[in-house]
C-alpha cells in the first residue's frame, strides 16, 4: 500500500504541476476540438425512422434523417418550411370520381399532396451503396462470417453514395405497413393514406409465405409491392392521395416517419447474419442529413460525426424580433453545420449530469429527462433567471414554453368525481370538481417542484399554438379572477362553498356525514416522490377532503386508464404537432380512452363540445376557427374535466461558448443550427477544474500518523519476551 | 362526541407487540430456569451491551409509540349521525410530536432558522414587492425580533437541560433498587449513556417547541419528525423480518440435518435453488407483484395508512424468505452433527417420537444458533432496506424511511449552497441504531458461545451483497 | 472428482429449471404479455392489433405454462415457459424485448463490470488482511480496540452515504477525479480509481473485523504456542504460520463470490455511470424486459452453482483430508 502511493503521489504533484485537469472525462486526444459534447439519459430503444416516436431518440435520428418538411428553428409561432422538398406542399382536394374540388366543399372526398424534392441531393457514404467496376452492389451477399467479425458497418473497406430520389421516400411510407416493424402511426395512417391497409394485409401475406419455406429473415424487397395512395411522378416528385381531408397531414411530413429510406440499405441490412450483430437500421441509421451515426454504444456514447457529403444549408436569416439582439441573427446565410462531431455520454443520474455540466464537460444541461429538471432548477432561484454564481461561470439560460401540459383529469365515468351520470348528480360532482380546481394550488406546486418553470394553465391550449388566449381574455373565470393585471386564483372561501353546494359541507357527505375520500392515481418515479405526494394531500386537506394517492407503475396506471376505472389521475401531452387539433381532441368524447381506446383520457363527453370539434378540426387558421376554439374553451372550463395543470417551460442553460441555441420543442434537427468556441471551452475548463491535493496529503499523513505507532509498537513487542495468550 | 378514537391494527403493529410479549414471556421463562439465563446474564455483565442495550431501548420507546395507532371521531356532522372517523390513521408518537406534525413550512428550511432558505417574492403591506427569504411561518414565529434568537435558543437548551436532567435523577433513583439486586451488571456506563441520550433530547424536545430542529426538507416538513418516524420503518424490517424467517429456517434446517435422506435433499434443492438467484432480482419481482395484488384488491385496504404498511410486512415477509437460508445451512450442519450424538440414538430406541426429539433435543441445542443469528441479522437489515428503498423496491413510498430519506437527500446535495440537514439527520439516526445493535450483538455472541463460527455464513452473505 | 463434478453439475439442472420457473412466474403475475408489447410499442397511438402482432411476432402468443388446446406432450411444451426457457440452457439468449442481442451486450457490458469488481476484490482482500492482522498482532492492546471500534462504526455505515459522500468530496469539491462515466483501456483507470476506492472502503469494516477473529481463533491453537515455545519471534509466527492457516477460511469463504463478481454491482454502476452488467439489469428491471431480467438470473444462477463447486474443490486443494464423495 505504502509503496503503491509514494509514485503515485509523485506522478499527481508532477500533473498538478503542468497544470492540467485531472477530471476530463474525455481523452486528451479530442481537447481543444470542434466536438459538442452533450449526455443522453435513456438508451434510445428505435432509431429506425418508422419506429422511434420518442423525444429521447428523435435527438440523435433527426440529424441524420431528412424528412420533406421541417419546422423553422428561430420563427415562433412554429411554422413549417421545406427541407428536402422545394416547398411545403398544398393539397389538391378531391371528389369521389378524383375530380378537382374548392376545399370547402362538402364533396370532398380525397386531397393529393404533390412533394417536389430537391435534385443533387446525396446521401453519406455508407457501404451499402458501395458498387464494384461492373456497378454490382458489393455488399449485398455478404456470408454470415464476414458478418461476424465486423466491428460496425462502418468497417468494410469500401463505401458509396447515390442522389436522393422520390422512390426513397415511397419505399419508406411503404415501410409503415412492413409486417415485422411496428410503426406506431400505422394505425392513424392506414386510416388516411389510400391503400395502406390493403398493403399491410398483403405484405403479411408474403411474409407467412417466406416463414413457411424457411426465409424467415429475408429481405421483402417493397419495391415489387404497389401502394396505391402513394405514387411516383418523376425521380423528384411523388404524390400522397389521402381519403377525405386531414389538414394537419403536413405536420406528419416533418417527422421521421417519412423520411427517406434507400432499398439498397434495407437489403443490406436484412441479410443473414447481420440482426444477431446489431447491424440493423434499428441501430444504424443512414441519411442524407448534416451528420451521420458513427459509433452507437447506447450504454455508454452515440457519436455522430460531419456528414461529407452534406449538401450544406444556409442558417435562417430571419426569426423573432429579439433574435438579433440575442446575437441569434450572427452566423445569417453562413453554410450549416458548424460543429465537426458530437459526443453524447450516457448519463443516468442527475447529479453526475448537471456537476459536469458546472465542471464545464457538457455545453448545455439539456431538458429532455424529468429527473435532470430537478437538478436544473436547484441552482436557479425563481423565475428563469440564473443566480449571481451561474452567471458568474458565464452561464446562459433560454426559456420558451413547451407545446406540452401536464394536467390532473377527473375521470367522467366515475361516481363521485365524473359527469357522465347526468341529472342532478352530475351538478354536484361538477361543483366538487371546481371546487377542487381552485383549491389545488399550480402557483405553488410550480414554485416548490418546478421553480416558477411553466405557466399555470387555463385551458387546454399552450401559448405558441393557434387558439391561445393569454392575459384577461385567457383567464378560467372558474379558478382564477382578473386584478390588477395579474390572473389570482380564487380564494379558498369560493372553493368552499362550492363544495358545500356540492353536497360536501366541510368535506363531509351531507347525508352520511362520511369523509369524503378521493383517490388519486399517479405513476410511481421512486422513493424521491413522497415530497410531491405530502404536497398533494395537502391540496385536498384545505378542503377537509381526504386525499389518497395511489402510485403505480406505467403499466399499471395505464392498465387503470384503460379500463376506466381511475378517480383523478395525472397526466402530460406533447404535442405531435403544433395546431390545437392536438390538444382539444384529448377532450373530444369520440377520443376516450375507456370506451373507444383514444387519447381522451379523462373520458370527457360532452355532447356540444364534440360537435364543434368536428367542425374545427379541419378548418384553416381563421378567426371563425378561433371563435369555435374559444367556444370549446369556455365548456370545458366550466365542466372542469381537468385541473388544467401548467405548461412546462423548456430551459436550456448553456455555457458562454456556445451559440445559436434556440429551445424549439419542434425542431429536433437543432444541432446543425449550433456553434461552439473549443478555445474558450479548454480556457474555461481549465479555471474550473483546478485539482485540490491538501486531501491527498492529509491522507498520506493520516495513513503515517497510523502507521508509525504501529511500526513502533511492532518492534517493541518483538523485543519483548513473554507474550499474553491469544484471545484474552 | 361519544368515543374519541377507534383503535386501528395495522399487521405490522400486532406483529411488532406479539413479539414483545414473546420477548417477555422468553425471559419469563429464562428466569427461573438458571442454564438458560445465564447466557444472558453473561451478555448483561459486559459494558457494551448495557450501553447499546440503553440506545435500542430509546430507538425502541419511540418505535413502539409509533405503533398504536388510532383513528380520531370526527365532530358529529349533524344531530343522531353515526360517528364517523377520519381516515387519516396516528399513532401515539404523532399526537406527542402533533406540534412538528403541523408545523409545515413551504419548503427548506436550515436547522433552527427563522427564515427560508430559499427566496421569494414577497409582496409588502404598501404593495411593493421584494424578494428575500422570507420569515417562517412555525421556525422562529414566537421571536418578536429575529435578534433574539440566540438568547433564546440558549434559553430552551438550558431548560431543556435542567428536565433532562430532573428526570436522570428522577430514573436513577427509581432504578436503585434494580441495582442493588442485580450488582454485577455494569449500571454506571448504562446510565451515563442516559444521561447523554436525555441532554440530547431534553433541549432538542424544548427547542423543537419554537423551531425546526434539522430544519425542514422540500415540502417543508420537520426533519427531526421524519427521522422519528422513520425509526418504526427500521425497527419493524429488522425484526419482523427475523420472524419470518426464524420458523422457516429453525424447521427446515433442523429438519434436514435430522430426518437426512429425501427430506435433505428436497430442503437443500429449495435453499440453493433461493439463494442462487441474486436476491435483488428476486425482491424487486416479489415486491412489484405484490404491488399489483394490493392495486387491483384495493378494497382491502380502506387507508393509505394500511396499504403502505402491509407493503411494509411484505418487504419483510421476501427479506425473510431471500434471508432464511443461511440459517437454514447452519442449522442443518449442526443437527447432522446432533443426530449422531448417542443421547438421540438412544432417544431412537427408546420409541420417542420424531417431534418429540426435535423439539426437547433438537431445537433446545440449537438455539443460541439462532439467539445469535437473530441479533446479528438485525442491523444487516436495517442497512439493506436503505438500499432497496434507495433502488425504489423498498418501502412504499409514502411510509417515511431512512432510505427514502436518502434518496431525497441526494437530490439536494447537488444544491447550491448545499441542503446537508436531512442527510445529516438520516445519517446520525442510523448509524447510532445499527451501531448499537452491532455492539449488543457481539455481546450476544460472546455471552452465548464465543466459539461458535456464524462468522462464515453472515461473512458470505456480506460479501455476496458487497458484490450486488 | 471428475465423477463429482459431473454429478454436481447434472444437480445443478433441476435448480436452474426452478430458478426460471420462480423468475417465470414473479415475472407474469406482474406483466401480462400485452403489458410488455405496450411497454415496448410506447404510450402515443398504441392499437389492440399492433399489440398482438408484436405478441406474436416474439412468441407471446401462446399460453403461459400451459397449454390446454394443444395435444399430448404439446400441452407443457406449446407454451411460452418452455419455449422460453428451452434456450436459456444451451446459453442463448436470444435477443431483448427491444430487439437487440443480449449475448453481444453482455460480452461487452462484462468487461467495465469486472474492471469494478475484480479491482474491489484484490485490493479489498489485501487491505482487510493486512488490517486485521496488524489488530491480531496487537491484540488487547488499545491499537487492537480502536481498530475494532473502527471497524464497527464502519460498518454500521450504510454504502450510500460513502458513495454519496466520496462522489461529493473527491469528485465534485476537490476535482480530483471525473465525477462519472468509463471508458475502454488505460483511461478506464481515472473512472474506476473512486469507485474502487469506495468499495474497499464500504468493506473494510465487516472484513477486517471477520478475518481478525478467523487470526485469533488460529493463534490459539496449540501448534502456534509449539511455535512460540520453540522460541520463533513473534513476526514468524504471525506470517509464516498463522497467517499460512488463517487463510484457508478466508480462501474458501470468498471463493463463492469470485464467480458472481461478474454480474458487476448495482449500485456502484449505476452512481458512476459504468456501463456494466449490473446497471444492464437494473435499466431491465425498470424497463421490465424480461428477455434480459431471465438471461441474467439465469447466469446469475449458474455463476452461483459454480461458486459453491468451487468452494467444495477449493476445501479439497487446501485440505487432503477433505475427500468429495
Amino acid at each position: 500500500m505504502r509503496a503503491l502511493l509514494v509514485p503515485a503521489l509523485a506522478l499527481a504533484v508532477t500533473l498538478a504541476a503542468c497544470g492540467r485537469v485531472w477530471n476530463d472525462p474525455y481523452p486528451a486526444a479530442d481537447r481543444g476540438k470542434n466536438i459538442l459534447y452533450s449526455a443522453f439519459v435513456e438508451r434510445p430503444k428505435h432509431l429506425d425512422p418508422v419506429q422511434s416516436y420518442a423525444e429521447d431518440e428523435s435527438r440523435f435520428i433527426q440529424q441524420v434523417y431528412e424528412p420533406p418538411l421541417q419546422y423553422a428553428y428561430l420563427a415562433r409561432p412554429y411554422r413549417l418550411v421545406p427541407l428536402t422538398a422545394t416547398e411545403v406542399p398544398h393539397p389538391q382536394y378531391l371528389d369521389r370520381d378524383r375530380r378537382p374540388v374548392p376545399a370547402t366543399s362538402p364533396a370532398v372526398a380525397y386531397s393529393v399532396y404533390t412533394i417536389h424534392i430537391r435534385p443533387g441531393i446525396l446521401y453519406q457514404p455508407h457501404p451499402a451503396f458501395a458498387r464494384d467496376a461492373s456497378g454490382a452492389l458489393r455488399y449485398d451477399h455478404l456470408s454470415r462470417e464476414r458478418i461476424a467479425g465486423l466491428a460496425s458497418p462502418y468497417a468494410l473497406p469500401h463505401s458509396g453514395t447515390r442522389e436522393l430520389v422520390s422512390d426513397d421516400y415511397i419505399y419508406e411510407i411503404k415501410r409503415l405497413a412492413h409486417p415485422r416493424l411496428y410503426s406506431p402511426i400505422f394505425g392513424l395512417m392506414s386510416q388516411y393514406i389510400v391503400g395502406l391497409s390493403d398493403l399491410a394485409a398483403r405484405l403479411r401475406a408474403v411474409d407467412e409465405r417466406m416463414k413457411a419455406s424457411g426465409q424467415g429473415e429475408g429481405w421483402i424487397d417493397l419495391r415489387k409491392y404497389p401502394l396505391a395512395g402513394v405514387e411516383r411522378v418523376d425521380a423528384h416528385t411523388f404524390r400522397i392521395t389521402l381519403k377525405g381531408r386531414y389538414p394537419q397531414f403536413v405536420y406528419w411530413l416533418a417527422m421521421p416517419f417519412f423520411a427517406p429510406v434507400p432499398w439498397e440499405v434495407d437489403k443490406f441490412f436484412q441479410q443473414p447474419g447481420m440482426a444477431a450483430k446489431n447491424f440493423t437500421l434499428d441501430w444504424w441509421p443512414v441519411g442524407t442529413g448534416p451528420y451521420m451515426l458513427t459509433e452507437n454504444n447506447p450504454n455508454a456514447r452515440m457519436v455522430l460525426e460531419r456528414n461529407p457529403n452534406f449538401r450544406g444549408e444556409p442558417y435562417p436569416s430571419t426569426g423573432e424580433p429579439g433574435d438579433r439582439r440575442e446575437g441569434l441573427l450572427a452566423d445569417a446565410g453562413k453554410t450549416m453545420p458548424f460543429i465537426d462531431k458530437v459526443i453524447f455520454s450516457r448519463e443516468k443520474e442527475s447529479i453526475p449530469y448537471w456537476n459536469k455540466f458546472l465542471q464545464g464537460y457538457y455545453d448545455s444541461s439539456g431538458v429532455s429527462s424529468d429527473n435532470f429538471d430537478q437538478a436544473v432548477r436547484i441552482s436557479v432561484e425563481g423565475e428563469a433567471a440564473l443566480t449571481p454564481q451561474m452567471r458568474r461561470l458565464g452561464i446562459q439560460l433560454r426559456t420558451s414554453v413547451a407545446t406540452s401540459i401536464l394536467y390532473i383529469g377527473f375521470n367522467w365515468l366515475d361516481p363521485v368525481v365524473g359527469g357522465a351520470m347526468g341529472g342532478a348528480a352530475a351538478e354536484r360532482a361538477r361543483k366538487l370538481r371546481q371546487a377542487i380546481s381552485i383549491a389545488v394550488d399550480m402557483e405553488e406546486y410550480l414554485q416548490i417542484f418546478a421553480n416558477g418553470r411553466g405557466i399555470v394553465a387555463q385551458g387546454p391550449i399552450p401559448p405558441g399554438i393557434f387558439g391561445y388566449r393569454g392575459g384577461a381574455a385567457g383567464v378560467d373565470p372558474v379558478t382564477h379572477v382578473w386584478r390588477d393585471g395579474a390572473a389570482h386564483r380564487r380564494a379558498l372561501a369560493e372553493a368552499k362553498r362550492l363544495l358545500a353546494e356540492a353536497g360536501y359541507p366541510d368535506g363531509r357527505d351531507a347525508r352520511t356525514g362520511e369523509p369524503l375520500v378521493l383517490y388519486l392515481d399517479t405513476v410511481s418515479r421512486g422513493p424521491g416522490d413522497k415530497a410531491r405526494l405530502d404536497w398533494w394531500r395537502k391540496q385536498f386537506a384545505k378542503l377537509s377532503i381526504q386525499l389518497e394517492v395511489r402510485e403505480t407503475d406505467w403499466n399499471r396506471f395505464q392498465e387503470k386508464i384503460r379500463k376506466g376505472s381511475e378517480q383523478i389521475f395525472i397526466l402530460g401531452w406533447d404535442a405531435d404537432y403544433p395546431d390545437p387539433e392536438n390538444f382539444l381532441f384529448l377532450l373530444d368524447g369520440a377520443q376516450s380512452r375507456a370506451l373507444h381506446n383514444g387519447e381522451n383520457a379523462a373520458n370527457y363527453s360532452n355532447p356540444e363540445y364534440d360537435a364543434l370539434f368536428e367542425r374545427m378540426r379541419n378548418m384553416p387558421d381563421s378567426p371563425e376557427r378561433q371563435k369555435l376554439i374559444d367556444r370549446m374553451v369556455d365548456i370545458a372550463r366550466n365542466d372542469a374535466p381537468w385541473i388544467w395543470g401548467y405548461f412546462p417551460k423548456d430551459y436550456v442553460l448553456y455555457h458562454g461558448w456556445l451559440s445559436n441555441v434556440k429551445p424549439n420543442d419542434m425542431a429536433r434537427n437543432n444541432i446543425k443550427y449550433l456553434r461552439v468556441d473549443p478555445a474558450q471551452r479548454a480556457a474555461y475548463q481549465r479555471r474550473w477544474n483546478r485539482p485540490m491535493l491538501w486531501p491527498l496529503a492529509l491522507l498520506v499523513a493520516l495513513i503515517a500518523a497510523a502507521v508509525v505507532p504501529a511500526v513502533i509498537g511492532y518492534r517493541r513487542r518483538e523485543r519483548m519476551a513473554a507474550l499474553p495468550p491469544a484471545g484474552k | 362526541m361519544s368515543m374519541g378514537f377507534l383503535p386501528v391494527l395495522l399487521p405490522t403493529d400486532v406483529l411488532l407487540w406479539l413479539l414483545v410479549a414473546a420477548l417477555a414471556g422468553y425471559f419469563a421463562y429464562c428466569r427461573r430456569r438458571p442454564h438458560l439465563a445465564a447466557p444472558w446474564v453473561r451478555v448483561l455483565k459486559s459494558r457494551a451491551a448495557i450501553v447499546s442495550l440503553v440506545l435500542l431501548a430509546g430507538y425502541g420507546v419511540v418505535g413502539l409509540a409509533d405503533s398504536l395507532h388510532f383513528r380520531r371521531a370526527l365532530p358529529p356532522a349533524g344531530p343522531g349521525d353515526a360517528t364517523a372517523y377520519s381516515p387519516e390513521v396516528l399513532s401515539v408518537l404523532d399526537l406527542a410530536l402533533a406540534h412538528l406534525r403541523h408545523s409545515t413550512e413551504k419548503t427548506y428550511s436550515a436547522p433552527l432558522a427563522t427564515r427560508l432558505f430559499v427566496r421569494e417574492e414577497i409582496e409588502m403591506p404598501d404593495g411593493r414587492v421584494l424578494r428575500d427569504y422570507p420569515r417562517l411561518r412555525f421556525g422562529g414565529a414566537q421571536l418578536a425580533s429575529e435578534a433574539d434568537r440566540g438568547a433564546d435558543v440558549a434559553r430552551r437548551t438550558l431548560a431543556g437541560l435542567a428536565g433532562a436532567a430532573l428526570l436522570w435523577g428522577l430514573l436513577g433513583f427509581a432504578l436503585r433498587p434494580l441495582r442493588r439486586r442485580f450488582p454485577e451488571v455494569p449500571w454506571g456506563p448504562g446510565y451515563v449513556t442516559l444521561g447523554a441520550m436525555l441532554a440530547l433530547a431534553g433541549p432538542a424536545f424544548a427547542l423543537s417547541l419554537g423551531y425546526h430542529v434539522l430544519g425542514t426538507d422540500k415540502v417543508g416538513q420537520d426533519v427531526l419528525y421524519l427521522s422519528l418516524k422513520s425509526i418504526r420503518t427500521s425497527l419493524v424490517i429488522g425484526t419482523l423480518t427475523t420472524l419470518v424467517m426464524l420458523p422457516l429456517g429453525a424447521m427446515l434446517g433442523v429438519a434436514a440435518g435430522y430426518f437426512k435422506g429425501w427430506v435433505d435433499d428436497l430442503i437443500q434443492y429449495l435453499y440453493t435453488t433461493l439463494n442462487s438467484i441474486p436476491a435483488v432480482l428476486l425482491i424487486a419481482a416479489f415486491i412489484l407483484m405484490m404491488q399489483v395484488v394490493i392495486e387491483r384488491h384495493a378494497e382491502w385496504f380502506p387507508t393509505a395508512a394500511q396499504r403502505a404498511d402491509v407493503r411494509l410486512l411484505l418487504l419483510c415477509a421476501i427479506l425473510g424468505v431471500t434471508s432464511w437460508t443461511g440459517l437454514a445451512r447452519l442449522l442443518r450442519g449442526e443437527a447432522l452433527k446432533l443426530g449422531e450424538l448417542e443421547y438421540v440414538q438412544a432417544a431412537h430406541g427408546f420409541g420417542v417420537s420424531h417431534l418429540r426429539i426435535l423439539t426437547r433435543h433438537m431445537l433446545p441445542n440449537v438455539a443460541h444458533i439462532i439467539i445469535i443469528s437473530l441479533v446479528l441479522d438485525f442491523s444487516g437489515l436495517v442497512l439493506a432496506e436503505a438500499v432497496l428503498s434507495y433502488v425504489g423496491v423498498g418501502v412504499d413510498p409514502a411510509t417515511t424511511s431512512f432510505g427514502t430519506m436518502i434518496n431525497a437527500a441526494r437530490l439536494e446535495m447537488a444544491r447550491e449552497p448545499i441542503v446537508w440537514w436531512s442527510l445529516a439527520s438520516a445519517f446520525g439516526f442510523l448509524l447510532v441504531l445499527v451501531l448499537a445493535a452491532n455492539l449488543f450483538a457481539d455481546a450476544v455472541r460472546d455471552g452465548f458461545d464465543p466459539r461458535v463460527r456464524i462468522g462464515l455464513a453472515a461473512a458470505r452473505r456480506a460479501a455476496k451483497e458487497a458484490a450486488a | 472428482m471428475l465423477a463429482y463434478v459431473i454429478r454436481r453439475v447434472l444437480y445443478a439442472i433441476p435448480i436452474l429449471i426452478g430458478v426460471n420457473l420462480i423468475t417465470f412466474v414473479l415475472f407474469f403475475v406482474v406483466n401480462t404479455p400485452d403489458d410488455m408489447a405496450r411497454m415496448q410499442l410506447g404510450a402515443k397511438r398504441v392499437t389492440q392489433a399492433a399489440i398482438d402482432h408484436w405478441k406474436a411476432e416474439h412468441g407471446y402468443d401462446r399460453p403461459l405454462l400451459w397449454n390446454p388446446a394443444a395435444s399430448g406432450l404439446g400441452k407443457a411444451t406449446d407454451t411460452i415457459f418452455f419455449r422460453k426457457s428451452l434456450r436459456l440452457f444451451a446459453f442463448d439468449f436470444g435477443a431483448s424485448e427491444d430487439g437487440r442481442d443480449i449475448a453481444a451486450e453482455i460480452r461487452t457490458r462484462m468487461w467495465p463490470s469486472l474492471a469494478l469488481a475484480i479491482p474491489v476484490f484484490l485490493v479489498g482482500l489485501a487491505v482487510n488482511v493486512t488490517f486485521a492482522l496488524t489488530m491480531a498482532f496487537f491484540r488487547a492492546t488499545y491499537l487492537d480496540f480502536w481498530g475494532v471500534v473502527l471497524c464497527v462504526t464502519m460498518m454500521s455505515i450504510s454504502t450510500l452515504f460513502y458513495i454519496i459522500g466520496g462522489q461529493y468530496l473527491v469528485a465534485k469539491l476537490w476535482h480530483l477525479v471525473p465525477i462519472s462515466g468509463y471508458e475502454g483501456g488505460l483511461d478506464a483507470i481515472k473512472f474506476l480509481i473512486l469507485p474502487v476506492a469506495i468499495g474497499v472502503v464500504s468493506g473494510i469494516g465487516s472484513g477486517s473485523r471477520w478475518y481478525r477473529t478467523l487470526f485469533l481463533e488460529e493463534m490459539g491453537k496449540d501448534y502456534v504456542r509449539t511455535a512460540r515455545a520453540k522460541g520463533l519471534s513473534e513476526a514468524v509466527v504471525l506470517f509464516r504460520h498463522v497467517l499460512k492457516n488463517a487463510m484457508i477460511p478466508i480462501l474458501t469463504g470468498v471463493v463463492v463470490v469470485i464467480p458472481l463478481l461478474f454480474m458487476g454491482s448495482l449500485l456502484m454502476e449505476s452512481f458512476f455511470g459504468i456501463p456494466g452488467l449490473g446497471s444492464y439489469t437494473i435499466d431491465a428491471i425498470q424497463a421490465q424486459d424480461f428477455a434480459v431480467v431471465r438471461a441474467m438470473v439465469f447466469i446469475g444462477s449458474v455463476l452461483y452453482i459454480l461458486g459453491l463447486l468451487l468452494t467444495d474443490l477449493s476445501y479439497t486443494l487446501v485440505d487432503p483430508r477433505v475427500r468429495l464423495e
